[in-house]
């Protein structure tokens, strides 16, 4: 076992995490921990653009994007966050030009803007151009362009180092950061990173679901082990379904195509988004687009053998457009379908894209304990986060911008925390846990393997827990978890060497994603109403009475010391914009 | 032009079928060679052959280890050896492969094999860290973003579509045996940044691919272009980046 010392670690290497190396490693000593290669970061899988009122093409502030945000998440946003986000986006995209982003540009050479799904004019007058981009690989380029700069900066990576957990120590009775444990892929050695700030920027955990935008490697690992600390996890309940998913397959499709003038079909042909938002159409908020779609289907009106999805229609566009605007996703739907956007028709249907919900933190990112304090040398960024600039939907673009503007806040706040204070003592054997871990796994005997519960796991929530809910699915849901949980526990892998043992990875992998379900499907079962992505057909309306706050779950153990899932709330922050009914 | 209701074609279902594949393994705790074993899992014509690698994990042999995140194809985990040639497993459909004969996978060439179909990606990535992949500009930083034509921000598009899985290199001949070689793809990454109209770092640039392990000993053999599952036009960049050599100018 090695020990290592730093003044601030960074966990995960997307957007958020070395967004915030960039800040904090000039301020302090710094290390970025990833269990990829930072390039293999799934911001690079975002596509369609950056919000920023920099009005560089038409009339816009950054009073309307505040105001679209907290719209587009059905006013579960913090309203004070979702302020400082969208202030801060016009920098937060003039820094990334500054650091060599190459942005499509207007014809007087600025960066250039486009529409996107919720983005208005005037708080909803019509569709306004607000979204940076980059082709359709924005993501791509705001990844290599922080990578690059990290070069340049000379921040130092860990790379494949898979952290198992964060390690506390008390201080007053208090629980306060003291660093973390990580597991060196190619080795199999446990190594413990002492620090005084602690940066999570773990990504999300869409392999929760089967039909997913997601990365294989996009397990919640960030949120399950703070999870497994009992500290809480809010607005879990709230999963975003992003519309055009590659039909059976969830490979996105960006929301930037119907920015450039795509149109959703059913079988018949029909825009049915007419229908549903009249003003704004293909570009209202996701969770809406989501639940037509679905509609459509069941209501026989989609398209294909299964009759189970629907059209994305591009073929009105001109071929130039397409190619120059949305090459990847073209080239998408011709590698993984067979089918040329160009003249034909591409299948589409929802697919599991985005946590809300996460670590929940304050605007300055640091980690809460409960609902007022914050654990001291914790901070979190990006979409393991919950700030919450997000509410109950996250507006397309609007998570390029949080890993910008959060990460760099976090950046800032750990290093100037790490620079005021000592280093915590290490608590007593802080590797102890892992290595049970880890050595359970690569011993057992147990009949169980993980591919199997991992798609049992992806099929109920699938199934029973995605676009719509109801008490009676997600019951069967919670069943099923808790089933698959016991199941868990006789689990064994094959692979029973130490270097890049992936097999040991995965069973971990898989332990995280199972805590998660649990709390997505609790916190879901308890809140009986609709609101932006958690939609219950058994409480088809939004109830600012008794839901307008946010689900707190911790893990708790009983007498019996059996684990639960204990909920609590959280009021939302508001400042000036009143819930109104959400119609576009 | 009416955008309210058009016609809608047909469509079919596809059907799975038997498929062979010989993997060339490699556990260095347990063996002293690499050496080749076949796998057969059921697969559909629009299944790649990431879902075949990790079937086989699933349902064969939980030990075959590879690499892979995004799963389609832009990540950059999964460059491997398919049929003799290097492409990401996730940007390879079955339907793409002659399998009525037995598909090989393998590691790529050229950097230190790690694990069955993992290598040691250190090199390739010190590689481009040489080359000062960022931009440098000079003068004092607008207040807004800096003006660049449309015209001058294409002219580096290509190369900024890379997502080192480092396909080009290992398929390099010249890197296979002289691996100081730079290689491709930190070539195409210091084109990005040559051509790019903000950048004023050319000239540091262009002086590290001026040595001996740089530009110069590319051969034009095209393997490169031909492995890049970005489509980039490798030998190209290349060849751009010498004649800015020889006639000091971009």
């Amino acid at each position: 076992m090695q020990t290592h010392v730093y003044d601030v670690i960074i966990v995960g290497a997307g957007g958020a995490g070395m967004r915030a190396a960039l800040e904090s490693g000039t301020r302090a000593r710094t290390a970025v921990l990833t269990k990829l290669y930072p390039t293999r970061s799934h911001t690079g899988a975002a596509q369609g653009g950056m919000c920023a009122a920099l009005a560089n093409v038409e009339e816009d502030n950054w009073e309307w994007h505040t105001f679209d945000t907290i719209k587009g998440g059905d006013y579960l946003v913090d309203q004070d966050a979702a302020e400082i986000m969208c202030k801060e986006a016009i920098d937060a995209v003039l820094d990334l030009e500054k650091m060599g982003l190459p942005f499509n540009r207007t014809p007087e050479g600025r960066i250039d803007q486009r529409r996107f799904g919720g983005h208005t004019r005037n708080h909803g007058e019509a569709a306004v151009r607000r979204a940076c981009y980059a082709a359709d690989r924005t993501g791509h380029m705001i990844l290599q362009t922080l990578y690059q700069n990290c070069i340049k900066e000379g921040v130092e990576f860990y790379n494949e180092f898979y952290v198992l957990d964060v390690l506390l120590n008390e201080e007053s009775g208090e629980p306060v950061a003291a660093g973390v444990v990580a597991y060196e892929l190619a080795t199999g050695e446990i190594h413990i990173f002492k620090a005084k700030s602690i940066i999570f920027a773990t990504g999300g955990f869409g392999k929760v679901f089967k039909t997913t935008s997601n990365a294989h490697t996009l397990t919640g690992d960030g949120m399950g082990i703070i999870w497994r600390k009992g500290l809480p996890l809010e607005d879990m309940e709230f999963y975003q379904f992003h519309p055009t998913g590659l039909a059976g397959l969830g490979v996105l499709l960006t929301e930037g195509a119907r920015g450039e003038g795509g149109i959703l079909r059913n079988a018949t042909g029909e825009r049915f988004m007419e229908r549903v938002a009249p003003t704004i159409k293909d570009l209202a908020p996701r969770d809406m687009v989501a639940r037509a779609m679905v509609q459509e289907v069941r209501e026989g009106r989609g398209a294909g053998p299964h009759k189970d999805y629907v059209y994305l229609d591009l073929t009105h566009l001109p071929k130039e457009q397409i190619e120059a605007k949305l090459p990847d996703i073209t080239e998408f739907a011709r590698t993984y379908l067979g089918v040329d956007p160009v003249t034909e028709l591409v299948p589409v249907f929802p697919t599991a894209h985005y946590a809300m919900g996460g670590i929940p933190t304050d605007v300055e990112t640091r980690v809460l304990r409960d609902n007022e304090h914050v654990v001291p040398g914790l901070f979190a960024a990006g979409e393991c986060a919950c700030v919450s600039v997000h509410g109950a939907n996250r507006l397309g673009t609007n998570s390029l911008l949080d890993i910008n503007v959060f990460g760099r806040r976090a950046g800032i706040a750990a290093a100037e925390y790490a620079n005021m204070v000592d280093h915590v003592e290490l608590p007593n054997d802080s590797q102890g846990q892992t290595i049970t871990m880890v050595e359970m796994l690569r011993s057992s005997n147990g009949t169980e393997r993980v591919a199997p519960l991992r798609k049992e796991l992806q099929e109920t929530m699938d199934m029973n827990a995605q676009v719509y809910r109801t008490e009676v699915t997600l019951k069967q849901a919670l069943n099923d978890v808790h089933a698959l949980r016991e199941r868990y526990k006789n689990v064994s892998i094959q692979d029973k060497g130490t270097r890049y043992n992936t097999d040991l990875l995965e069973a971990i992998e898989l332990g995280f994603l199972l805590d998660l379900a649990e709390v997505l499907v609790v916190s879901a079962l308890e809140r009986k109403e609709s609101r932006g992505g958690h939609a219950r057909e058994d409480y088809p309306h939004r109830d600012d009475v008794n839901f307008m706050r946010h689900t707190m779950a911790s893990r708790k153990v009983n007498a019996e010391g059996e684990e639960f899932v204990s909920l609590e709330y959280k009021p939302v922050s508001m400042t000036r914009y009143e819930p109104m009914e959400r119609k576009y | 032009m009416s955008t309210a209701v058009i016609d809608i074609p047909e469509t079919v279902v596809p059907v799975a079928t038997d498929v062979t594949f010989r993997i060339r393994r490699y556990r260095p705790e347990y063996d002293q060679e690499p050496h080749w074993e076949d796998y057969t899992v059921a697969l559909y014509p629009t299944d790649r052959v990431l879902t075949a690698l990790e079937k086989i994990k699933a349902e064969l042999d939980g030990s075959l280890t590879f690499r892979r995140s995004c799963g389609h194809g832009i990540c950059g985990s999964d460059a491997m050896r398919i049929n003799g040639r290097n492409r990401l497993a996730c940007k390879t459909l079955v339907k793409d492969l002659d399998i009525s004969k037995v598909i090989t996978v393998e590691a790529i060439k050229g950097l230190p094999l790690e694990k069955d179909l993992v290598v040691d990606m250190e090199p390739f990535f010190a590689a481009y860290r040489q080359v000062l992949p960022f931009l440098m500009p000079e003068g004092h930083e607008p207040t807004k973003e800096r003006i660049q034509s449309a015209e001058d921000r294409a002219r580096f598009d290509d190369t900024t579509k890379c997502i080192l899985c480092a396909c080009c290199t290992t398929s390099c001949p010249v890197f296979w045996t002289d691996e100081a070689y730079f290689g491709p793809a930190a070539i195409v990454a210091a084109h990005r940044f040559i051509f790019d109209s903000r950048d004023a770092g050319s000239e540091a640039r262009l002086e590290v691919l001026n040595e001996k392990e740089g530009v110069w000993r590319c051969r034009t053999t095209f393997n490169c272009t031909d492995a890049c599952p970005r489509g980039i036009e490798v030998t190209k960049a290349i060849q751009e980046v010498k004649r800015a050599l020889i006639f000091k100018r971009v």
